[in-house]
This record gives structure tokens, C-alpha cells and sequence, in this order.
């Protein structure tokens, strides 16, 4: 098959060698390798494998739904379906994608060599990925060795207590605390990484203010990763010791707190969802400007707006839990600290419009997944407003509205930015463009399938259904919705498919692509594609933030303008 | 104002299309429902005119600069812009303006809401969350009852609300009936309280709205306003003891003989569990399982076989009645009046 072009097999570290290593050495390179663009590749394999996975579990799900007192699934199942898919999506395809891409780009993009610790980095991704099996195991093992299988059934955010051991018998809820507690490990771990990575691995001339923004975001992401995480790990430490060692924290047969929970959980759960957004919003930040042909407007207030998003949105858990009963008190703080972090939200927004303001927009495939992201997180993020509306949100609030909801944020929002990234970066990981034809069908699939799923989601919820049902009576008048939702999940999963066969037959067909296909201006684009092992034969040395603008543009170079026009005096005097 | 645009829109396409629907929360009968609708509505107004500006906008980008293959004089970058503090100012107060004024509206509701006076005649109900049904008692009447909550209709000139003070036996819940009020969580070892005041008389339904383990899709709440008259009547008719209609004896002598008696109560029998619901007035509901099925002596006679059978996952076990006994008591709970 691989006839024509030996230099897009040369990453699987057989530069050297004149013939082709063994399929057992190709594994064993790949299972010992700690270079981050392998382990990188590593992460997004692992997660695209459990995308497919946890979205055939959505499938079923929609089958279920589509029609009332339907019995295509037992309710047993179908609460398992839910549990699994939320807890696959969350911990075992949104967080390894994101740090997939985030090790493979950050040491291309401030021109180092690996990150700072490669070994740590394996660790991470090895740790997290048994997660993911353990979880998985539980399907066979769930009630002990001797009894099937059972997922775990409780609910990816697994409310206390029906995660005590009188609730939950067996091993299944065992299993999803063991899986979702070793991510955490793996996260914490590449979140030191990335951390370590950015402030010790910089390229000569490349300050912090120069910092690609991808970066920066991944910055901010991975110092929320360690607040996030830390309660998220205790609490399933204390739920293990309720169950095992006769604790009482959660117990509420013998005075523990079930709101003890929700505050432990949603300290690590809102935090998460904007781990998860963030890097979204990093590739946008590099790929609207590349296809607009323009700078980023407002580079400083970008980087203002996504520290203080990461700072305001540890202090708004508590608005998943509007209907607790915290009284008015709480509820009134947490709706301001809700509707407070929309306006650094607003402004990534707006300087993405201004950034397109004036340029001259290419629509590559790309591209158009950054659009669709653009108008899609606009809408989540108005829904979102609705829902921080406290008294909106007690009707709202685990109401088929939510679900539709976050599903805008995670798909329209992250996977269609993470879409967009494929395009845009796979030329760079394997030396062959994605196929644009079959990318516009890709597109175009999936952004109908999308909207006749998500939008028309938000309605049962507005006529009172409530998420988590396995079957609903045919009086309310939910059916109909319920129906165009699941048809809109069927064209998702063609166009899903199409995107893997692009992927696939790309590798091998695609057009060649060169080190820079797109014209950029950050540094990845400056070395081969695949780049080689190390990365770049000489450390490169930058003097803007748009190191490969001032290249191409010597008569006019970005230099010129960064220093004057935001930053402090101070530092424009170093930088001269 | 936007009110045929965005999500304006998609919200009155709700409403119209389907006005009957028994769940809408759009088509509020009660005061905390009602102050959401109108708060709704007013963050339903900002939320659209937000989206029309901001995406048209984007649409008008889009259209306006985008790359012409012939137009150009082609590899020539547009103008670079790098920012405006100005303008980047001006999107950050605007939103702050909109922020605090939605915040206000927010506030209002919230206190008038939880911190709502609460009238000395109330009426008030004891809830109690059970996988999967849920226990309804009334402390001053001494009336126990599942699944069907029977409060006054509230005249908004002579407001009679009903408060309802809630907890958990086992799981979590939330008690959620959208045209009356928003949902409140049923937790257990806490104790939360809301209120309601039907404005019409009539059924509206809800159901459990917090994950609660297998059965909780049919977790199901019908709440009955009843005029004054009726409601006093159904008050006088609860208080009464069991129906003993000495023509279904031999049922009776069943269930007072096997396991039913652990976990149900018939008032004035030897019956006092308090597993399952109080049956001591079976017969005068509609429903049965927590509303999932009419209550027909069909349904009542599969249901006692196996309650399996119409609710899998219940916690009432299959009791292997012999099918003479099992005719037997059913035939008994059908005169629980
Ligand atoms: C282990 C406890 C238990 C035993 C024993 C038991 N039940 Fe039940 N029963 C329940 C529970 C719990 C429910 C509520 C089921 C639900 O709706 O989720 C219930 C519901 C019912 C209902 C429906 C009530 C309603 O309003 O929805 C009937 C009728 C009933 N049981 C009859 C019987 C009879 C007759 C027997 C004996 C042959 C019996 N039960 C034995 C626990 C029990
Ligand atoms: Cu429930």
C-alpha cells in the first residue's frame, strides 16, 4: 500500500533504516516512546476510538427515545448507557484529545524539543488510558467474578447516595471510581507538563507576550486542571472509604451529607467544563486569524479575558445546584458569579469577529468548522445565560434543556473546533492534506445532523421532560421532538464516519502538503511535515508573536507594532 | 420585542404548537411559575436581541470579506489590525450593563419566591421521596397517601397556598411540576421546603427530575386542585378507616397473611408497613405505580402477580400468590374506597 511515498512513514522512527521494521517493533516503539508528538498522536487515537465507542452509546440511546414506552433497551441498560457515555465523553475522549493536541503543538509552537518531562508525559497518558479500560472491564466484571457484567448505572456526575453500597451493590460503581480517579492521576500529571513546559521550554525571544495564544490557553486550562482535580480525587477517595472501610461521609442513612457530594463533585465539574472549552477556544485562536488572513485583534485582552475566565469560573459551581435548597443567599452569589463570567466570554467573541472584520476569509474546511463553532458557542453561551437565571433554571435545570444545552457547548462548540484543528493540523502530523471534497460533505453532515439534534433538543425540555429517563408516557407531547433528535443523531454518525474514512484514506491518498500549507505564522509550520524526531534541526529565535509573519514579511514585521501599541513600558524596553 | 426572532421563536413555536402539553412551563397555573414565565421572558427578550445583533454580525463578515479568487489583486495581505483598546472597552461595559440588570430582575425572584410569606391557613403537606413513588402526608388531617396530591385551588384574591416540606427516604429526587412551580430537590437528610397555588382547578402533572436509580422515569406526580367543596370532601373521605366489605373477606384474610402487611398500611388493619405506599384508600386514585398505569382491577391484578411486569425495577418483590388468592386480593383492594 505505502508504495509511493516512504517519507510519510519515516515518523514511526524507521528514518534511518532502509527496510520496514517489523508490525512487533512499530509497538514496541510506539508502547516505550516518550517523544510527546507519539504520545501526543497516542492520546488522540485513544480518544477518537472511545468518541466512536461513546457515541454508538448515544445511538442506542436516541433509539430508546425516539418514540414513547419504546423497549428497545431495559431500563437497566439504558441507565448504564447514560452513565458510561457521560463519564467516556468527559474523562476519556474531551480531556485525552485536548492534551493530545495540546503535547503534540505546544513544544512546536514555543520551538523546543519535548516537553519538560517526557517520561512523566508517558506516565500520564498510560495511566489515563487504563482508566479508560477499567471502566470498560466493568461491563464484564461489574457484580464480581462470579455474576455478569453491569455498567456502572449512577450517573456520570454519581450522586450520593445512591452510589452507597445499600444503592449500588456490586462492583460496577467500584470500577467507575477507580477509572475516573486514575484520569485524574493522568491529568494531574500532563497538566504539571504543560505547565513546566510553558515556562521553562520557550524558544530565544519568546517571552510570555509572545506567546502563541494556544498556549497560553493551555496554560490557564492546565492551572485550573490542579484546582479541579484535587476535590474530584478526594471525593472518590471518601466514596471508596464510605463503601469499604464504613465511613460516613456520604452516607446518609447514618448522618452523612449528600450535598457534600454535589459540592465536591461541581468544584471539580465546573471548573472542568471550561478545562474542556478552553482549548477549543485555543484553536480558534490560531486558526480564525490564519484564515482571515489577519492578526489576532486584542492579543493582550484575549490573554486578560482567559486568565479571568479560568479565576471566575472556580468560584460558579454552585449554579448546578440552583435546587438544592442552598437558600437565596447562595443562590443570588452564585447567579452574579454566573453571569459575571460571561463578559470575558463575550470578549473572546468579539475580537474573533473583529479578527474577521477586514480580512479575507478563506473557507477551507477548516474554517468552516471554526465558523460553525463561532455562531454554536454563541448560542450556548445565551443559553447559558438562561440557565444562570436562577429561578429560570429551577425549571430548567435536569430538564432535557440542559442536556441540549451542553451538548451545544461540548459538540457544537468543542468538537467542531477539535474538527477544525484536524484539518487544519493533520497535514503537519503526517505530511498529506485531509481531503477538502470529502471535508465540505463532512462539514455540511454534520452541521445539519447537529442542529436538527441540538437544537430541537432544548423543546421537551421547555415542555418538562426530564434528562435521564429511559422511557417517557406518550400524554406529553414529547414524542414528535424526540424524534427529529434522533434522526438528526443518525446523520452525526454518517458524517462521524466519513470524517474517519477521510482520515484513513487521506493518510495514504491525500495531497502532498509541504511544511506550511496554510501559509501560517507560528512556529510548527516552520519544520518538515511530519516534523522529525527533534523536532527543529536549530532552535529557532522569535521577535513577535507571529515568528514566521516576520519571515515572509521582512519589510513590515509584527515586531514593529506588538510592543508599542499594549504592552507595558517595561517590557517593551526589553524587548527592544 | 424579539418576540418572532432566536430563541423568541423557538419558545412560542413550543407554546402554540402545543398549548395541551400537560408538562409546559410556558403555560404557567401558579404563582412561582408565573413570576419564572414573566422573568423568562424578559431574559428570553435580552438573549435574542443578543443573538440577532451578534450573529448578524458574523453573517455580515462573513458575506462582506470574504477572500474573492478574482477581485484581489491576490497574494497581497489585508491591513493588519492588532487592537483597540477603545473599542474593546466598549464590548466589555456593555455586557457588564446588561449583567447587572438581568441580575437585579434575577434577585427580585428569588426572594419573592423562597422568602414568600407564608399565610396562617396554609395548607401543609409532608413529602417524603421514595424509589420509586412518592408519600404524601397531611400532618393536621392525619391523612397518608402516594403518588396523588389533592391541595385547595388558590383564589389570587384569597391566596391559599400549599406548602410542601420535603425529604428523602432513600436516593435523591426532585419534585418538579412545571406549570405550578420550578422543581425542588427531594434530599435525604435534608429538608427543603416550597409552595404551590394552583390557580385553576384541574390535574397537572410532573415527575421526579433528579436521577434516582432504575425506575426513575416512572416516578411520576399528578397533582389535583380541587374546588373548596371537593377538596373538603376528599379531606372527609381520606380520614375515614378502611372500606370492610365482608363480601371480599377472603381476600382481606390474604393480604393480612402474607408479606403485604410489612410494607403496606390499611388503616384499622394489622397492616402498618411503611415500605410501600398507604392503601388504605387504593380504590380512590386513578392511578396506580406512581401514576404509570390507570387503576383498573386488570392493572391492580398484573401489577400484585409481578409488579415487574408494568414497572421493571420496582422494590416490590413478585409475592407467587396462587392465582385464587391472587384474584382473591385483588378483588379485596378494589373496594379500598
Ligand atoms: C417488600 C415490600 C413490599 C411487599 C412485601 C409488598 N409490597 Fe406492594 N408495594 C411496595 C412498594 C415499594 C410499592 C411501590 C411501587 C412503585 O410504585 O414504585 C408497592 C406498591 C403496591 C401497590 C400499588 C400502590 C399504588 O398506589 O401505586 C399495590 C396495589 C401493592 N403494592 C399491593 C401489594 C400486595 C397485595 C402485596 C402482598 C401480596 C404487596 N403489595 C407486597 C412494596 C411491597
Ligand atoms: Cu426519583
Amino acid at each position: 500500500m505505502a508504495t509511493q511515498t516512504p517519507a510519510i512513514e519515516t515518523h514511526n522512527a524507521a528514518a534511518s533504516k532502509p527496510s520496514r521494521p517489523l508490525w512487533l517493533e512499530v509497538l514496541h516503539g510506539w508502547v516505550t516512546t516518550v517523544d510527546h508528538k507519539k504520545i501526543g498522536l497516542m492520546y488522540i487515537g485513544y480518544a477518537l476510538f472511545f468518541l466512536v465507542v461513546a457515541g454508538f452509546e448515544a445511538l442506542l440511546m436516541r433509539i430508546q427515545l425516539a418514540v414513547p414506552n419504546n423497549h428497545f433497551v431495559s431500563p437497566q441498560v439504558f441507565n448504564g448507557l447514560f452513565t458510561v457515555h457521560g463519564t467516556t465523553m468527559v474523562f476519556f475522549v474531551g480531556m485525552p484529545i485536548l492534551f493530545g493536541f495540546g503535547n503534540y503543538l505546544i513544544p512546536l509552537m514555543i520551538g523546543a524539543r519535548d516537553m519538560a518531562f517526557p517520561r512523566l508525559n508517558a506516565f500520564s497518558f498510560w495511566i489515563s488510558a487504563f482508566g479508560g479500560i477499567l471502566l470498560y472491564y466493568s461491563y464484564i466484571g461489574g457484580s464480581g467474578l462470579y455474576g455478569a457484567g453491569s455498567a456502572p448505572d449512577v450517573g456520570w456526575f454519581a450522586y450520593a447516595p445512591l452510589t452507597s453500597r445499600v444503592f449500588s451493590p456490586g462492583h460496577s460503581t467500584d470500577y467507575w471510581t477507580l477509572a475516573v480517579l486514575l484520569s485524574g492521576v493522568g491529568t494531574i500529571g500532563t497538566a504539571l507538563n504543560i505547565v513546566a513546559t510553558t515556562i521553562s521550554m520557550r524558544c530565544p525571544g519568546m517571552k510570555m507576550s509572545r506567546l502563541p495564544l494556544l498556549v497560553w490557553l493551555y496554560l490557564v486550562t492546565s492551572c485550573m486542571t490542579f484546582v479541579a482535580v484535587g476535590p474530584l480525587t478526594a471525593a472518590q477517595i471518601m466514596l471508596m472509604l464510605d463503601r469499604y472501610a464504613g465511613s460516613h461521609f456520604f452516607d446518609t442513612q447514618a448522618g452523612g451529607s449528600a450535598v457534600l457530594w454535589m459540592h465536591f463533585f461541581w468544584i471539580f465539574g465546573h471548573p472542568e467544563v471550561y478545562i474542556l472549552v478552553l482549548p477549543a477556544f485555543a484553536f480558534a485562536n490560531e486558526i480564525i486569524p490564519v484564515f482571515s488572513r489577519k492578526a489576532i485583534f486584542g492579543y493582550p485582552a484575549m490573554v486578560a479575558a482567559s486568565v479571568g475566565i479560568g479565576f471566575i469560573s472556580l468560584g460558579v459551581w454552585a449554579h448546578h445546584m440552583f435546587t438544592v435548597g442552598l437558600g437565596p443567599g447562595a443562590n443570588t452569589f452564585f447567579v452574579l458569579a454566573t453571569m459575571v463570567i460571561s463578559v470575558p466570554t463575550g470578549i473572546k467573541i468579539f475580537n474573533w469577529l473583529a479578527t474577521l472584520w477586514g480580512g479575507k476569509i478563506h473557507f477551507t474546511v477548516s474554517m468552516l468548522f471554526a465558523i460553525g463553532f463561532l455562531f454554536q458557542f454563541l448560542v450556548a453561551g445565551l443559553t447559558g445565560i438562561m440557565l444562570s437565571v436562577a429561578p429560570f433554571d429551577w425549571q430548567l435545570g435536569n430538564s432535557y434543556f440542559v442536556v441540549a444545552h451542553f451538548h451545544y457547548v461540548l459538540v457544537g462548540a468543542i468538537l467542531f473546533m477539535l474538527f477544525s484543528a484536524f484539518y487544519y493540523w493533520y497535514p503537519k502530523v503526517t505530511g498529506r492534506m485531509l481531503s477538502e471534497h470529502l471535508g465540505k460533505w463532512h462539514f455540511w453532515l454534520f452541521v445539519i445532523g447537529f442542529h436538527l439534534t441540538f437544537d430541537f433538543m432544548h423543546i421537551p425540555g421547555l415542555l418538562g421532560m426530564p434528562r435521564r429517563i429511559y422511557t417517557y408516557e406518550a400524554d406529553r407531547g414529547w414524542m414528535i421532538w424526540n424524534m427529529i433528535v434522533s434522526s438528526g443523531a443518525a446523520i452525526q454518525a454518517v458524517a462521524t464516519l466519513l470524517f474517519v474514512f477521510n482520515m484513513v484514506w487521506s493518510y495514504f491518498k491525500g495531497a502532498v502538503a509541504g511544511a506550511d500549507p496554510w501559509d501560517a505564522w507560528t512556529l510548527e509550520w516552520s519544520t518538515t511535515s511530519p516534523p522529525p524526531a527533534y523536532n527543529f534541526a536549530k532552535t529557532p529565535t522569535v521577535a513577535s508573536r507571529r515568528p514566521l509573519w516576520d519571515l515572509k514579511h521582512p519589510e513590515d514585521p509584527d515586531s514593529n507594532y506588538e510592543t508599542e501599541q499594549h504592552l507595558p513600558r517595561s517590557s517593551q524596553e526589553e524587548s527592544l | 420585542m424579539f418576540a418572532s426572532q432566536g430563541w423568541c421563536g423557538l419558545a412560542a413555536i413550543a407554546t402554540s404548537a402545543v398549548g395541551a402539553d400537560p408538562t409546559n412551563m410556558f403555560a404557567p397555573a401558579g404563582t412561582p411559575a408565573n413570576s419564572i414565565f414573566s422573568l423568562s421572558m424578559l431574559v428570553l427578550g435580552v438573549t435574542s436581541a443578543i443573538f440577532v445583533i451578534v450573529s448578524g454580525i458574523l453573517i455580515y463578515v462573513l458575506v462582506r470579506y470574504r477572500w474573492r479568487k478574482s477581485g484581489d489583486k491576490s497574494e497581497q495581505e489585508p491591513h493588519q489590525i492588532y487592537g483597540s483598546n477603545q473599542i474593546e472597552l466598549s464590548w466589555t461595559v456593555i455586557p457588564v450593563l446588561i449583567v447587572v440588570m438581568l441580575f437585579l430582575a434575577t434577585t427580585r425572584v428569588i426572594y419573592t419566591t423562597e422568602h414568600a410569606r407564608k399565610p396562617a391557613d396554609a395548607l401543609d403537606v409532608t413529602v417524603i421521596g421514595r424509589q420509586f413513588w412518592w408519600e404524601f402526608s397531611y400532618p393536621k388531617l392525619g391523612i397518608v397517601t402516594a403518588n396523588e396530591l389533592h391541595v385547595p385551588v388558590s383564589d389570587p384574591s384569597h391566596p391559599l397556598p400549599t406548602y410542601l416540606t420535603m425529604s428523602s427516604a432513600d436516593t435523591d429526587h426532585s419534585f418538579w411540576v412545571p406549570r405550578l412551580a420550578g422543581k425542588t430537590d427531594v434530599i435525604p437528610n435534608k429538608v427543603n421546603t416550597m409552595w404551590i397555588d394552583p390557580q385553576a382547578p384541574g390535574l397537572y402533572l410532573g415527575q421526579c427530575a433528579q436521577y434516582c436509580g432504575v425506575q426513575h422515569a416512572k416516578m411520576l406526580i399528578r397533582v389535583y386542585a380541587d374546588t373548596p367543596q371537593e377538596f373538603a370532601a376528599w379531606v372527609a373521605h381520606q380520614q375515614q378507616p378502611a372500606v370492610e366489605d365482608p363480601r371480599v373477606a377472603e381476600g382481606r384474610d390474604v393480604f393480612m397473611h402474607n408479606a403485604c402487611i410489612s410494607c403496606h398500611t390499611i388503616r384499622g388493619t394489622v397492616a402498618t408497613g411503611r415500605f410501600g405506599p398507604d392503601l388504605t384508600h387504593l380504590a380512590s386514585r386513578d392511578t396506580i405505580a406512581s401514576g404509570s398505569v390507570p387503576n383498573t382491577p386488570e392493572n391492580l391484578h398484573r401489577f400484585i402477580e409481578n409488579p415487574a411486569n408494568l414497572k421493571p425495577g420496582v422494590l416490590m418483590p413478585p409475592m407467587h400468590l396462587n392465582s385464587h388468592d391472587l384474584d382473591a386480593v385483588t378483588a379485596y383492594l378494589t373496594t379500598l374506597k
